[in-house]
C-alpha cells in the first residue's frame, strides 16, 4: 500500500429536505483520505449515513458542501460531459442487493457489457463478447453463463454478475455497499476472496461499507467509524480493534459476537452514553497517535492521547 | 432435563410444478425445557421449513409433512386437529418470523396487536390485557409504553418493532419459542439487546427456544446446543462446545473456516466450493460429498448414518467410521476451533 492518495474527502455534508421544514442530516462533515491500493472499510449503525456518504461521493447525490478529490482532481467541480465520463469509468459502485440492482430482463452479457458500450471499450462485436466471457471467468463464472437472466442464479453469483459489471470499465476505485451482507457466510467468503484477489491482481482501492464488524476488519487495511453523520474515530484496522478510544467505537466492538462459546460467556456489552462527552467546545477530528484521529474537544484530546499512548 | 419435544425422522415436501422437492428430509432431534437449540446452515437448507413443519403452518396443500413424528409433551403435533393446533400456536409454541414487518399487521395499533393474543388464549379481559401488554413493552424495553401502545408500526424503528414482534411472541408465556434469524437485520448493538432480553425472560419463565441464524457468532452467544442443516438433514448436533471447538463433520468445518478471526493475518478465507444440491433430485450418498474435499468413495454410494461421538454430540460423516482414514480438520478450522478470541481483540471483557 502507498501513502499516494488516490480520495480526498474534505468536510463532505450531505443534507436531505424531509417535509418543508426539516431536514436529514445524513451527512455531517466527514473528512478522510483514502490511498491508492487500500481498502478503506466504513462502519456504523443502521442510519449512520454510509452508504449516503458512498453515493455523495460517486456523486449520484449532490453534496451540500464540502469537497471530494480523486487522484487530485475536484470531483463536484463543474465537469464537462467527457470528463464526467472519464470519472464514471475510473469509479464503480457495488450495491447491497445483487437482485435489485440487476435489470431482471437483460442478459448477463447486456448487463455486464453495459459499460463497456457506454465508453466504447470495444471495437466490435466480437471483442465485446470475448471481454465478457473474461470478465465472467475472472469472477469465478463461465461463459455459458453469458446468455443467461439474473433470476437463474444464486445469491452469491448474482454478487458477482455484479462485480463483473464493475469491473468491465476497469475502475481504479470501487465503492462496495455491504457487498455480503444479503449472503450466507460461505458465501460471504467466497465474495470477499474474490475481492482480495482481484485487488492484488489489478491493485484496485476499495471503499468497503458494512456492518459486519468481523468481516470489515477482515478486508480493511483502515476504517473509519460513523457515528450520527460525523466520523467518530479512524484507524489501521489493528489499531483499532485493539485500541479503541472513542466510546462509541468501544461500544461498537463490544457488540460483536464471535463464534466462540468460551468468548461469548464472559463477555460484557459496554452500552454507549453520549453524554460522557464535554460539550465547552465543538469537537474536531484530532490524531491522539500516528495515524489514528478520534473526534473530540481539546480536553477530550489530552486525555485520549494518554489512553491512547499507554 | 425433561424433553418438551422430540421430532422423529421428519421429513417435509412440496409439490411443485417440476416434481416434489424434499426441503426436509428425515430431521430428529429433542427439545428440552429451558434450552436454547440453534439451528444453522446455508440458505436454503430447510430451517425455516423445519419450523413452520413444527407450528403447523406448512402452505397447504402443496408443503405437506411426508412422514415422521413431532411429539409435543408426549403427542404428535402432526395429527392434531386444525382447532387443536390454533390452540397451540401462539400459547404453548410461538414463532418470531424471519422477517418482523411482515408479522405485524399495518393497520392496527401496536396495543391491540398484543392484547390479542392475551384475550384469545388467556381469556383476559380488555383492561387486564391492557396492563400485561403495558408490561411486555416494558420487558422488551420500550420507554413510554402506554403511548406507545396507540401507536401504528410505523411509527416504531427497525429495532423496535422487532422487540414488538418479540413482546407478542413471549405473551403468552409459551412453552417453546421460535425464532426465525430474528436479528439478521439488525445492526450489532441492537441485536445484542434483543438477545440479551430473549435470555433474561427464558431465565424467568424457563421457556425452550429454537433459534434459527447463520450468524456463527449469534449462535455461540444464544445457544445450549446446536444442530447443523445440510440439504434437509441434521448432518451434526451437539452442545455449542461441542460444535464449536470439536466439530467433527467437514461441512461444519467448512463454516467455521468462512469466519474471519479478529486477528487474522490469513490470506483467504475459507470458502466451501460450489453450490448446494438440487433438492428435487437429491443425490444419493452424502449430500456433501461434491463439494467435500475429504469425500471418500463410499460418500457417492452410500448416506453415513449418525455416527456417536459422545453422550451429547453427534455427526452424519463416514470420516468416522473406524475403518475411514484419520483425517484432521484444516488448519485453519483447528486455529478456530481453539478460540476466535484468543488473540483478537478481549475489548468485551475489559
Ligand atoms: N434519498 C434520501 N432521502 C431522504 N433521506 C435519506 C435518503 N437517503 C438516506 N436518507 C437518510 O439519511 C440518513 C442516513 O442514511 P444512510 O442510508 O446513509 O445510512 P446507512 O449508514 O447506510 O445505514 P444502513 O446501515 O441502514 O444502510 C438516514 O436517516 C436516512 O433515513
Ligand atoms: N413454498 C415452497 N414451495 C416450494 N419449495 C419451497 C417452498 N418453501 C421452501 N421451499 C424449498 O425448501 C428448501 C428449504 O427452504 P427453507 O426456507 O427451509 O430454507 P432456510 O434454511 O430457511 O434458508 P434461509 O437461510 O435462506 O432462510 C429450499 O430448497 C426451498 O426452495
Ligand atoms: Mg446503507
Ligand atoms: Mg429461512
Amino acid at each position: 500500500m502507498s501513502q499516494e492518495k488516490l480520495l480526498e474527502v474534505k468536510n463532505l455534508k450531505k443534507h436531505f429536505k424531509a417535509g418543508r421544514h426539516r431536514t436529514i442530516t445524513a451527512v455531517d462533515g466527514v473528512t478522510f483520505d483514502i490511498f491508492k491500493g487500500e481498502t478503506f472499510g466504513l462502519v456504523g449503525e443502521s442510519g449512520c449515513g454510509k452508504s449516503t456518504t458512498g453515493r455523495t461521493i460517486i456523486r449520484l447525490y449532490e453534496a451540500t458542501e464540502g469537497e471530494v478529490k480523486f487522484k487530485g482532481e475536484d470531483v463536484h467541480g463543474k465537469k464537462s460531459k467527457n470528463e464526467l465520463l472519464k470519472f464514471n469509468r475510473k469509479m464503480q459502485m457495488i450495491f447491497q442487493d445483487p437482485s435489485s440492482s440487476l435489470n431482471p430482463r437483460m442478459t448477463v452479457m447486456d448487463i455486464i457489457a453495459e459499460g463497456i458500450d457506454v465508453h466504447n471499450l470495444a471495437k466490435n462485436d466480437k471483442e465485446r463478447k470475448a471481454r465478457v466471457e473474461e470478465l465472467l471467468e475472472v469472477v469465478g463464472l463461465n461463459k455459458e453463463h453469458a446468455t443467461r437472466f439474473p433470476h437463474e442464479f444464486s445469491g452469491g453469483q448474482r454478487q458477482r454478475i455484479g462485480i463483473a459489471r464493475a469491473l468491465a470499465v476497469e475502475p481504479d476505485f470501487i465503492i462496495a455497499d455491504e457487498p455480503i451482507s444479503a449472503l450466507d457466510v460461505s458465501i460471504q467468503a467466497q465474495v470477499v476472496n474474490l475481492l482480495k484477489q482481484l485487488q492484488k491482481e489489478r491493485g484496485l482501492t476499495y471503499l468497503f461499507i458494512a456492518h459486519d464488524l468481523s468481516m470489515v476488519k477482515y478486508i480493511s487495511d483502515r476504517i473509519g467509524v460513523m457515528y450520527f453523520g460525523n466520523m467518530v474515530e479512524l484507524a489501521d484496522a489493528d489499531e483499532l480493534y485493539h485500541n479503541p478510544i472513542h466510546p462509541y467505537t468501544k461500544s461498537l466492538l463490544s457488540a460483536i459476537p464471535l463464534p466462540d462459546p468460551n468468548y461469548e460467556r464472559s463477555r460484557r456489552r459496554v452500552a454507549y452514553d453520549p453524554t460522557v462527552h464535554d460539550t465547552s467546545e465543538q469537537p474536531e477530528f484530532r490524531e491522539v497517535r500516528p495515524r489514528h484521529w478520534v473526534r473530540c474537544t481539546s480536553k477530550e484530546f489530552e486525555q485520549y492521547k494518554k489512553e491512547a499512548n499507554k | 432435563m425433561s424433553k418438551l419435544l422430540e421430532v422423529k425422522d421428519l421429513k417435509v415436501s412440496f409439490n411443485t410444478y417440476n416434481g416434489e422437492v424434499q426441503a426436509v428430509r428425515g430431521v430428529t432431534f429433542d427439545l428440552n425445557k429451558g434450552e436454547t437449540l440453534a439451528i444453522v446452515g446455508e440458505s436454503g437448507s430447510g430451517k425455516s421449513v423445519t419450523s413452520m413443519a413444527l407450528m403447523q403452518l406448512l402452505p397447504k396443500p402443496h408443503g405437506y409433512v411426508k412422514s415422521g413424528e413431532i411429539l409435543f409433551e408426549g403427542e404428535d403435533i402432526v395429527k392434531k386437529s386444525t382447532r387443536d393446533m390454533q390452540k397451540i400456536r401462539g400459547k404453548d409454541i410461538s414463532m418470531v418470523f424471519q422477517d418482523p414487518m411482515s408479522s405485524l399487521n399495518p393497520t392496527m395499533k401496536i396495543g391491540n396487536q398484543i392484547m390479542e393474543g392475551l384475550i384469545k388464549h388467556q381469556n383476559m379481559n380488555r383492561t387486564n390485557a391492557r396492563k400485561k401488554a403495558v408490561e411486555l413493552l416494558e420487558l422488551v424495553g420500550i420507554p413510554h409504553p402506554e403511548t406507545r401502545l396507540n401507536q401504528y408500526p410505523h411509527q416504531f424503528s427497525g429495532g423496535m418493532r422487532q422487540r414488538v414482534v418479540v413482546a407478542i411472541a413471549l405473551a403468552c408465556n409459551p412453552k417453546i419459542l421460535i425464532a426465525d434469524e430474528p436479528t439478521t437485520a439488525l445492526d450489532v448493538t441492537i441485536q445484542a439487546q434483543i438477545l440479551e432480553l430473549m435470555k433474561d425472560i427464558q431465565k424467568e419463565t424457563d421457556s425452550a427456544i429454537i433459534f434459527i441464524t447463520h450468524d456463527l457468532g449469534v449462535v455461540a452467544n444464544v445457544a445450549d446446543r446446536v444442530a447443523v442443516m445440510y440439504a434437509g438433514k441434521i448432518v451434526e448436533i451437539g452442545t455449542t462446545d461441542d460444535i464449536f471447538y470439536n466439530a467433527k463433520h467437514p461441512y461444519t468445518w467448512g463454516l467455521l473456516g468462512s469466519m474471519p478471526t479478529l486477528d487474522s493475518d490469513e490470506e483467504e478465507l475459507f470458502a466451501i466450493p460450489g453450490s448446494p444440491p438440487d433438492l428435487l433430485n437429491p443425490p444419493k450418498g452424502d449430500a456433501f460429498a461434491p463439494r467435500n474435499e475429504f469425500a471418500l468413495e463410499i460418500d457417492t454410494v452410500m448416506e453415513p448414518p449418525m455416527f456417536k461421538v459422545s453422550d451429547t454430540h453427534y455427526a452424519a460423516t463416514w470420516l468416522l467410521h473406524e475403518d475411514a482414514p484419520k483425517i484432521e480438520p484444516p488448519e485453519s478450522v483447528q486455529r478456530r476451533m481453539q478460540g476466535f478470541s484468543n488473540t483478537g481483540s478481549k475489548d468485551g471483557e475489559k
